[in-house]
């Protein structure tokens, strides 16, 4: 089966995230840059299910040239073939990605046939838009699932479980579609040698897509100010027990 | 008007679509003579119907179908776009819920609507054109301001951002029935199946009380002593990130920026350092208490109550302590 995967790059923030002076980006100076944990997974899962049906993993990614190598660590554990959407370094909104995203999958499946799945992460790490997989979905009017974390692939079909808070939903939907996972769906490998060497030199195509803006439009981001509390220290040592059990009570979660 | 998707269980409408609400409600009140209207799909919608009026809904359209037995997002999408195309909202609100970020993602997608998720706060422009809001981005470990121009603006509202007004009285507001025009396409995607959990089971997602366990637990068995304390409180166990990837226990039990967001009435983090990532999902917590041999961790910035010590002869203690005074 011929699998797509979109992925996004984004910083690997940590403890502290910092912004630029002008309160637009984050300083990503002093960071390095990934995939969406929910995106390493996507990949880890396009790879699995070619090996289990044969076919190829093509990743796409829309983002600044630099993308480059979260395509080629895609290709690492196992994509065939690559696809970059130079962005020119700006933060499109989902609209204009979706849009841009839905163009070069046209142009690849009029070249080459269609995809039998298509996969995303749930939502991107940085902006979080819960939104691009769907609105691809729609322009290419297939079936879609979010929120994925099993899935199996057979006589035509995905079946897919997806956590709710009462019970895991189960959804089945015919092929071709587009299925957005969520990490917890596997535990991704990690690149061989040969893989990373394979990587290094697979060519990679780069496009340079239509920019349709759509909103909404940021004006800046604000680290929220998360004001410290002073926690009351209920003791040290198993010694606290007892006072911790007072405090339970008074919160009603402990009959007195 | 404003129209709200209110999603329900058991007849009684969700925790985060009352959320929902309290931010329609103060968008409305900041535009004058602004109605609120809700809509209500599938099996239950007319029972939790019946709660809306003190909560400020003028208008309840139930959304009944043959073929609208279980969630299908494509077709819960349409029967939105149904009520959307008589009833012209300036805005369409739904919970950042799964559901809500998938329903109206679907709309955005067929109208060509702009969709602002996760907002934390919804209010009209400077301007005068459009709206202005704060949304979460990196799960809310960041907010991003941004101005949304749309004719219908499309807006979901981060869970537990934002203080919910209980439904305690029931009071019905009028009810329009909908029966929406469904395409095959519509039903592709949709519930066929559940997977229940085990008998007895606590929802973390419902649970007044979460223990959580970080790396500080050290270990799969370590587990048994923060279940142990979970099952004496009626609670449930979460953990971070680092237990889920080192494969101590499953990943439907995490919380933080790629698992769950709790809001309990506890929390009791047990060997957690206190990363943002992980703040972000257990933050709504009425109060955190934090068992740490370290004081100087940042969870002790975030919790109301601390023990310093070793969470394995705490928690033991913890749990000793609650089955003596319970006469266990």
């Amino acid at each position: 089966m011929e699998i797509l995967v979109c992925v996004k790059r984004v910083p690997a923030t940590g403890g502290q995230i910092n912004l630029t002076a002008d309160e637009q980006d984050i300083d990503t100076r002093f960071l390095g840059f990934t995939v969406s944990p929910h995106e390493e997974c996507a990949v880890e899962e396009a790879v699995r299910l070619v090996e289990a049906h044969g076919g190829s993993v093509t990743v796409m990614t829309l983002g600044p040239a630099e993308a480059e190598e979260q395509l080629r660590e895609a290709m690492a554990i196992g994509a065939g073939k690559a696809v970059l959407l130079d962005s020119g370094g700006r933060d499109w909104d989902p609209l204009a990605t979706a849009a841009a995203l839905t163009a070069a999958i046209r142009g690849r499946e009029a070249a080459d046939g269609p995809f039998d799945l298509i996969l995303f992460g749930n939502e991107s790490a940085d902006s979080g838009g819960f939104q691009v997989g769907i609105r691809i979905a729609v322009a290419l009017d297939r079936p879609c699932v979010i929120g994925v974390k099993a899935l199996e692939v057979a006589d035509g079909n995905v079946r897919a479980q997806r956590d709710a808070a009462a019970a895991r939903e189960v959804y089945e939907l015919p092929l071709p579609a587009v299925v957005a996972v969520k990490e917890g769906i596997n535990l991704p490998r990690y690149p061989s040698v040969p893989g990373r060497l394979r990587a290094k030199r697979a060519p990679l195509d780069v496009l340079t897509p239509d920019d349709v803006t759509g909103g909404p439009t940021k004006v800046r981001l604000e680290v929220p100010v998360r004001v410290a509390t002073t926690a009351e220290v209920l003791g040290e040592g198993p010694a606290a027990a007892p006072r911790v059990v007072e405090v339970l009570q008074q919160l009603g979660l402990v009959s007195s | 008007m404003i129209l709200v998707l209110v999603e329900h269980t058991a007849g009684r409408p969700e925790r985060t679509s009352l959320e929902a609400l309290t931010v329609a409600r103060g968008l409305a009140a900041a535009t004058a003579g602004t109605a609120i209207e809700a809509v209500l799909i599938g099996p239950g919608a007319g029972d939790a119907a019946g709660w809306l009026a003190p909560q400020g809904v003028a208008t309840a359209h139930v959304v009944e179908h043959p073929e609208l037995t279980d969630y299908a997002p494509a077709a819960w999408a349409t029967a939105l776009a149904e009520v959307m195309a008589t009833r012209r909202p300036s805005a369409v609100i739904a919970a950042g819920t799964d559901r809500g970020n998938e329903v109206l993602a679907y709309v955005g997608a067929r109208t060509g609507l702009p969709l602002a998720t996760n907002c934390l706060a919804v209010a009209p422009g400077s301007t005068g054109n459009g709206l202005s809001l704060r949304r979460q981005r990196w799960a809310g470990s960041l907010i991003e301001h941004a101005e949304l121009a749309a004719a219908t603006a499309l807006l979901t509202i981060a869970p537990h951002a934002v203080a919910e007004e209980h439904a305690d009285e029931p009071g019905a507001p009028s009810v329009a029935s909908v029966t929406p025009t469904l395409a095959s396409s519509d039903l592709a995607s949709r519930v066929v199946g559940r997977i229940e959990p085990d008998a007895g089971t606590v929802s973390l997602s419902d649970a007044r009380v979460v223990v959580g366990g970080g790396r500080g637990v050290g270990s799969a068995e370590g587990f048994a002593e923060l279940e142990e304390l979970a099952g004496l409180l009626g609670g449930a166990v979460g953990v971070s990130r680092v237990v889920t990837s080192a494969g101590w226990r499953p990943h439907a039990e995490q919380v933080g920026q790629t698992g769950l967001r709790i809001a309990p009435d506890l929390y009791i983090a047990c060997g957690i350092s206190g990363a943002i990532q992980h703040i972000v999902g257990c933050q709504a917590a009425k109060a955190i208490l934090a068992i740490n041999k370290d004081p100087e961790a940042p969870i002790m910035q975030r919790a109301r109550y601390a023990v310093i010590g070793d969470l394995h002869q705490v928690v033991p203690a913890i749990s000793a302590e609650v089955r003596r005074v319970s006469g266990g």
